[in-house]
């Protein structure tokens, strides 16, 4: 269905290819996990298969790449539209129509498919992906997944053969990307649909994959079965992690299996426990009682009462939608705020002027880049020192200890998600805050840049800050969190140890939870470092 | 724009299927878009020869029924409310012009106070700032913002009854591409606001500090690269989707369609302003406006047959439609008749002052355009379970 036959791509000003000499297959009716750290060329490849590399990102591409015997050297992506079905990270960017049936038919439109045919698929298509009660809604009201999955439509309406997908969960929550990935699998199962699809959150789709690409870095890009992909690559979900430091062959990928291949080790923990982390003993930072916030008729927090302690770090979980985000504007003082209090080191920091509120509560937004304008780190930094009042190279130094390999004259636009993220957490701990909230840090980010984010905010806690992080990332949260709290609709759920909030549902369940549960164990190091005790 | 409600959508199914009486017999489904804005625009001709205070309130009054009994659920149906709102600072602002500048023009009736007067420099004279100001002048500020914020109205009613999207759809084949670009342009305002509002949000969280062109600067940059990455991934999700695909055609062929079609466009704007102008040269009103329409359909003929997409649901043109437009035009052509015939008829009575009375033929005309309400069938909502 997609040959690769010596394809070299090269960007300009790149000093070396992204991808050299690639050569692969991919037969009818796979479903093909691309996998690899940020920067190896995911996206690349991807784009490759419809030709929106080059015509649309620039560079030079060498070889052949054929879909469908059609070559993309003569046939631009607006020619091979009825063939590939392309849907990216944010489907609202590439939305053109304004409702769901409109969106779904814009493919077709586009075609040329007579109105009757357009008529039946359209409720064909609104049917596999279950959109048939939305049909008539407005596109910018639907939920995340939602709006996901009428992107997946839209691909999947023209009777696209070819689906290529690039991170189409990173930005839902664990229930609504589950949705999204039955929604896929379904369509390869039912109409042998070929699908290629990049993921960074491993352990939501390894399960289903066929097979899988793995891009090493040096350009080359690696094809097999996935369990022997994930044996070797330098990504790997928990499970695999587990699997790997337990020597289990072969690899299980799902739950289901590994539960099976860990009946031993649930033996040998059984009685066990986890070693505890340190129940946040610190002085309170901020305290919040009965935080309001509403937009017209809609209530995002309802009468929320937050505590956060120094060297505590606190993650604040829900599905898309439930507040979060809206709390922690409210507990920084910059976002609406209609009732309750808010006390950091005696004083509201909504009643203080915007400089000084930031010196009490740092806040790092979900989208970091709002944040920089101007044309060198080196700049943003200065700046920073500035606005803060701070000696000057503060803010450098800061950067310095986050992320050593940011290079001060590159433009922060070109820096990575996780540079971006350091870059900004630098410039709001300049103003010295002891309380630091940051909203979906690991939108983007691979395991490394997580693993170096979990070590950034451990640092932090460490020096006596309080850290309170918004998260869909389950794993990320098991590694992190000493405390959970759980929002829904505005009001907070749960609120407690994150042992005990993480164990107590499987929406929101780590992996090693679930191959452990009931013993409860969250993250593989604490596993192994419980086995290494019980060998002794 | 996105349009914060003024008021809310109508609540539950049940009581929105049978908002007029005998609706719940009736099939619901859309109107033509085209239909409605016909309507629309012949309520603003109508609207457009008065500045009679009373029947510019009987059209908006009319306006709004048909608003709140045609209109949808989806969220630019609530436009009317945001239109209603332009409409009185546009009044607003035409008074407070005519009090401050030109107040005494009309300084035949009684003199309401006096403002101080400005001197003028001498390359401005004929302009004064403050004076007198009259009754008559005031009031016929007012009733001339009136007119305008009518006319505005009638506009947004069209908006709340039919997504301006959506009419762009019918637009013939040779304007495909046109219709597209001003679609993404009507939805790239609204992102903007929405990127500014966040960014400006965020700058607070840094200090907000700075001088005022390193604000701007911190405003401007984000936004600007923001919509820049947006309206990229816009246009390479539209190619991915097959936007832009066509049968080769000869250069030859394209320039004749568009000559065709820009002359005709210029005929029809002549035209239009003609009809809307009542001391236009009679050459300048239809025989314009039926060339200009002439020459627009050949060169749209021309174009649309190297066309080859396709329509999702195309609305049909039923009697429903006929009827809302003939109700629209009823209103215009009274108007026209009357306003060419006696120009006092449809006008307030400013020298000498005297209350507005309401004309009774006008009056009737503008009830019987509000029957559209009536006429149209029931509006689809997106509540309502496919048929």
């Amino acid at each position: 269905m997609i040959t690769f036959d010596r394809v070299t791509v090269m960007y300009a000003e790149a000093a070396q290819p992204t991808l050299r000499d690639v050569t692969l297959e991919i037969a009818e009716g796979e479903l093909c996990l691309v996998m690899g750290s940020t920067g190896t060329g995911k996206s690349t490849l991807l784009r490759c298969v419809n030709g929106m590399m080059p015509t649309f990102t620039g560079g030079t591409l060498a070889g052949r790449v054929v879909v469908a015997g059609r070559d993309t050297r003569f046939y631009p992506p607006r020619d091979l539209a009825d063939v590939v079905g392309v849907v990216g990270q944010d489907p609202l960017a590439g939305f053109v129509t304004d409702t769901v049936e409109e969106e779904l038919a814009y493919g077709m439109e586009q075609l040329g498919v007579p109105p009757d045919v357009m008529r039946k698929r359209v409720e064909e298509t609104l049917d596999v992906l279950g959109l048939a009660d939305l049909r008539r809604r407005a596109l910018y009201q639907l939920s995340g997944g939602q709006q996901q999955r009428v992107a997946i439509g839209s691909a999947l309406a023209t009777h696209a053969r070819v689906l290529v997908l690039d991170e189409p969960t990173s930005a839902l929550d664990p229930t609504a990307a589950e949705e999204v990935l039955a929604g896929i699998t379904r369509l390869v199962h039912d109409l042998g649909v070929t699908v290629l699809v990049a993921e960074h959150r491993l352990e939501r789709v390894v399960q289903y994959a066929d097979r899988a690409l793995w891009l090493p870095g040096d350009g080359t890009v690696r094809v097999g079965p996935p369990a022997e992909m994930l044996a070797i690559s330098d990504v790997a979900p928990p499970l695999v992690e587990l699997g790997r430091r337990l020597g289990w062959t072969p690899m299980p990928l799902s739950v289901r299996d590994a539960r099976r291949a860990a009946a031993p080790e649930r033996e040998r923990l059984a009685g066990m426990t986890p070693p505890i982390s340190a129940p946040a003993t610190g002085t309170e930072l901020l305290r919040a009682a009965r935080i309001l916030v509403r937009y017209g008729e809609v209530t995002a927090v309802r009468e929320a009462d937050v505590t956060l302690r120094s060297g505590e770090i606190v993650a604040l979980m829900g599905r898309n939608g439930s507040g979060k985000s809206s709390l922690l504007w409210a507990l920084q003082g910059s976002g609406p705020r209609q009732g309750g209090t808010v006390n950091v080191a005696g004083v509201d920091p909504a009643r203080q002027s915007a400089s000084q509120a930031r010196a009490l509560v740092g806040l790092v937004p979900q989208n970091a880049s709002d944040l920089l304008y101007l044309d060198t780190v080196a700049d943003e930094l200065a700046r920073s020192d500035l606005e803060s009042a701070a000696r000057p190279g503060t803010a450098a130094a800061t950067l310095r200890r986050l992320a050593p390999a940011v290079d001060p004259t590159t433009h922060p636009r070109d820096l990575s998600a996780g540079q971006q993220l350091a870059l900004v957490l630098a410039i709001q701990l300049t103003a010295a805050p002891r309380v630091v909230l940051l909203d979906e840090p690991t939108r983007g980010l691979d395991y490394t840049a997580k693993a170096e984010l979990v070590r950034v905010l451990e640092e932090l806690a460490a020096d006596g800050h309080a850290v309170l992080v918004s998260t869909h990332d389950v794993e990320f949260s098991a590694r992190l969190a000493h405390r959970v709290v759980v929002m829904a609709e505005g009001d907070i759920v749960s609120d407690g140890p994150a042992a005990d909030v993480l164990t107590a549902s499987p929406a929101i369940a780590p992996q090693i939870a679930k191959i452990l549960a009931p013993l409860p164990f969250l993250t593989v190091g604490a596993v192994e470092a419980a086995l290494t005790e019980a060998g002794r | 724009m996105t349009v914060t409600a003024s008021r809310v959508a109508p609540k539950g199914t049940a009581s929105a299927t049978d908002r007029l009486p005998g609706d719940a017999r009736r099939l619901p489904r859309g109107l033509h878009p085209v239909a409605w804005w016909l309507w629309a625009i012949a309520m603003a001709t109508a609207a457009a020869r008065t500045n009679n205070p009373l029947v510019l309130l009987l059209i908006l009054a009319v306006c709004g029924f048909v608003v709140s009994a045609r209109r949808t659920d989806a969220p630019w149906a609530r436009a009317f409310g945001f239109y209603l709102m332009v409409g009185c600072s546009v009044i607003a602002i035409r008074v407070l012009f005519r009090i401050l500048l030109g107040g005494g023009v009309a300084a035949s009736g009684p003199v309401l106070f006096t403002l101080p007067t400005l001197p003028s420099p001498s390359w401005a004279t004929g302009v004064r700032l403050g004076g007198p100001v009259s009754a008559s002048g005031a009031l016929a500020a007012l009733y001339d913002g009136m007119r305008l914020a009518t006319l505005l109205c009638c506009i947004g009613a069209a908006n709340a009854l039919a997504n301006p999207k959506r009419a762009l759809r019918v637009l013939p084949g040779a304007l495909y591409e046109l219709g597209v670009a001003v679609v993404v342009s009507i939805t790239v305002a609204p992102q903007l606001v929405e990127s500014a509002g966040r960014v400006r949000r965020a700058r607070r969280l840094r200090g907000a500090g700075g001088k005022r062109l390193a604000a701007f600067h911190s405003l401007a940059m984000p936004v600007l690269h923001d919509a820049l990455e947006r309206s990229l991934a816009l246009a390479a999700a539209m190619d991915a989707r097959g936007y832009g695909r066509r049968a080769g055609t000869s250069a030859a062929a394209r320039r004749t369609t568009a000559v065709l079609l820009i002359g005709g466009l210029a005929g029809l704007c002549v035209g239009v302003y003609g009809l809307m102008d009542a001391t236009t040269p009679a050459v300048l009103r239809i025989p314009a406006l039926l060339t200009g329409a002439a020459a627009c359909c050949l060169g749209l003929a021309l174009g649309s047959r190297r066309v080859q997409h396709s329509s999702y649901r195309p609305d049909p043109w039923r009697l429903a439609e006929w009827l809302v437009v003939g109700l629209g035009l009823v209103p215009a052509t009274v108007f026209t008749v009357l306003a060419t015939a006696d120009a006092s008829a449809l006008a307030a009575p400013l020298d000498p002052l005297g209350w507005p009375s309401l004309p009774a033929l006008p009056a009737v005309a503008v009830l019987v355009a509000g029957l559209a309400g009536f006429a149209a069938p029931p509006p689809l909502l997106s509540g309502t379970a496919p048929q």
